[in-house]
């Protein structure tokens, strides 16, 4: 089946801060919590945004203003069309009844958040970001324990969401963690659980072109994170010698993941 | 299903695309693990290049439609990818482009120092206004490319790839072969086609046109390798389309020693190659044949 992208109107535009907006889209997708879409903005470019919120006849994304799209994709306004591909990728994975921890930074609650209210029964659920504007969706998941923390403790704990994750482990017997966040973060999550025998699934970026596997743009070691991830788990995880480490620019060259997120003031 | 090519041994006669995966070791590695003869790096430039923004890749269905401009950290840049392939223990082409007769030399001449079993040279891709393509429809400029590349490349292999857009490709591979070229890859995408999104009014492709690929071209493509092996008696790798064994054995049939697979990747993901591998060999072994007895057998 032709897969080009399909033009949207914007129903919604919810602005959550000067840098975060969420744009709703009245439009049905077949998803798995964690799965991304490619959303174009005719003349601008073609960028991968997870699905933050999902119901049968609706969705939204959430975007960060950093650069050049994202900066226009928060400036759109209800009735703009974009056009969306997808979505593509993996999505999370759920054993039933499993006792499971959600840790997010700053915009990586986005995918998690349709993975948390999917997730039945009790949930913990650790959320930071440097200060009480950016944190995302407060009162979303009023029915969990959710713990915030921030940098500067504008709201809730002020520190890490790494220390407030090792904390809930000392009481509790997590089955899984699932994390979202800057890579740093995610490393040092997921070598809280390898420490404590837990299970993690962690969500990767990277650059990314087709969305479906051929281009290569997006390998990290040897997965293709837009096919074979975003999501990834432990057993991948061990294995993936280029977490935290390296990633391709658009040029395919690889770099450091410090010189791949200061792409923009290069 | 080994396979003997221009002297090396190969595990199967499939042939990954250039410009499919092959960004860095790690997936070349596991292509090669996924049943691939020989891995093809992502064309190589003289300088760093970006490749265009967005959209770049579209899936049609029955195959792509691609501008991605040939990104390259450039041939000076890649450091710790030739230091890690050089350790390799599969078949490794290394596809290379220039603007000019002189940066083709320059990357090749590089290039072949580090060790690659094969160099491909792409002198045929429709998404650079300056480089590729404008080379591989004259059969005088594919000369001069060529036997310049030639000049400079030692004992390794070098393997023009044609574009289906020259007036005559039989023509553009005898220049090849008399320029000294060790075999021909063909095809690279067919095109340039566009599309336009009717809702924005607006071609989505950031680069307005793009080369397609994939099942849909799979008749140009053989119509191509047969008229190429009508002209000479180079091996030549088929690709165009390919993305069941019996396509394979319809390449093969127009004259094709070994198979290219590009598109095939997205329908039916890396393991493609063994997948292909494993239906030719049933294939063969239904009808009572060989390799070697069909190739070319379409010529009669
Ligand atoms: C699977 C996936 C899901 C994503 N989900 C979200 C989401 O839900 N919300 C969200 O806000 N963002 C998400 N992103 C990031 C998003 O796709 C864009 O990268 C981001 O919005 C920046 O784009 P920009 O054009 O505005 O910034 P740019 O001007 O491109 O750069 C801003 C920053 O983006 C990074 N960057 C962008 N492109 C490149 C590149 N070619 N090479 C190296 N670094 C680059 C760098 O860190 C740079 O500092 C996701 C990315 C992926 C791969
Ligand atoms: S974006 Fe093309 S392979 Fe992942």
């Amino acid at each position: 089946m032709e897969k080009k992208p399909v033009m949207l109107k914007i129903d919604q535009v919810q602005c959550h801060n000067e840098n975060y907006a969420t744009l709703f889209f009245n439009h049905g997708i077949e998803f798995i919590p964690g799965q991304f879409v490619m959303l174009w903005l005719p003349e601008i470019d073609e960028k991968p945004y997870t699905v933050s919120f999902h119901s049968k006849e609706r969705f939204g994304v959430t975007v960060e203003a950093k650069g050049r799209f994202s900066q226009r994709a928060v400036a759109l306004k209800p009735g703009d069309l974009v056009g969306v591909r997808g979505p593509f990728g993996n999505g999370f994975s759920f054993d039933a009844h499993a006792n499971v921890c959600f840790v997010a930074g700053g915009c990586g609650i986005a995918p998690l958040a349709p993975m948390i209210e999917s997730v039945p029964g009790s949930k913990t659920i650790i959320q930071g970001a440097r200060s009480d504007d950016y944190l995302l969706f407060k009162d979303r998941f009023s029915g969990s324990d959710v713990h915030y923390c921030t940098d500067d403790g504008s709201f809730g704990q002020k520190g890490f969401v790494t220390d407030a994750l090792a904390d809930a482990m000392a009481n509790n017997m997590f089955d899984m963690v699932y994390t979202c966040g800057p890579e740093v973060m995610m490393k040092k999550v997921f070598d809280l659980c390898e420490a404590n025998s837990v299970r993690c699934q962690i969500s990767l970026e990277r650059y990314m072109r087709c969305g479906f596997g051929v281009c290569g743009a997006c390998v990290c070691g040897k997965e293709r994170v837009c096919v074979d991830g975003p999501v990834f788990e432990s057993q991948q995880i061990r294995t993936l010698d280029d977490f935290n480490k390296k990633a391709l620019l658009k040029s395919g060259k690889a770099v450091t993941l410090n010189d791949y997120f200061s792409w923009r003031s290069a | 299903m080994n396979v003997n090519f221009l002297g090396k041994q190969l595990k199967s006669p499939t042939v990954l695309a250039s410009g499919i995966l092959g960004n860095s070791f790690d997936i070349l590695e596991r292509v090669h693990g996924a049943g691939c003869g020989i891995v093809t790096m992502k064309s190589i430039g003289p300088a760093p290049r970006d490749g265009h923004n967005n959209p770049t890749v579209i899936d049609l269905g029955h195959g792509l439609i691609n501008a991605v401009g040939l990104p390259t950290p450039g041939f000076r840049h890649m450091d710790e990818e030739w230091e890690d392939l050089e350790k390799r223990d599969f078949p490794l082409s290394a596809s290379i482009y220039g603007g000019s007769v002189s940066e083709f030399v320059e990357v090749a001449k590089f290039v072949a120092e580090k060790g690659p079993d094969f160099i491909e040279l792409n002198i045929s891709c429709p998404n650079s206004a300056k480089h590729g393509m404008l080379f591989g429809t004259n059969p005088e400029s594919s000369f001069d490319v060529v036997s310049a590349v030639k000049r400079v490349t030692g004992q390794i292999p070098v393997i023009p790839k044609l574009t289906p857009q020259a007036l005559s490709i039989g023509e553009i591979a005898k220049a090849c072969e008399e320029a000294g070229a060790d075999a021909l890859c063909a095809i690279n995408t067919a095109g340039p086609g566009m599309l336009i999104d009717i809702e924005s009014r607006k071609p989505i492709l950031a680069y307005k046109k793009g080369g397609l690929s994939g099942q849909m071209i799979r008749p140009i493509a053989v119509r191509c390798v047969y008229e190429i092996c009508q002209q000479t008696t180079l091996p030549v790798i088929g690709l165009g389309g390919v993305t069941t064994g019996r396509d394979a054995v319809e390449m093969i049939m127009a004259g094709a020693t070994l198979v290219g697979v590009g598109s095939a990747v997205k329908s039916r993901g890396i393991d493609v190659f063994s997948t292909i591998t494993r239906e030719l060999a049933q294939w063969l072994e239904d009808h009572g044949t060989t390799l070697e007895e069909i190739r070319g057998a379409a010529h009669g």
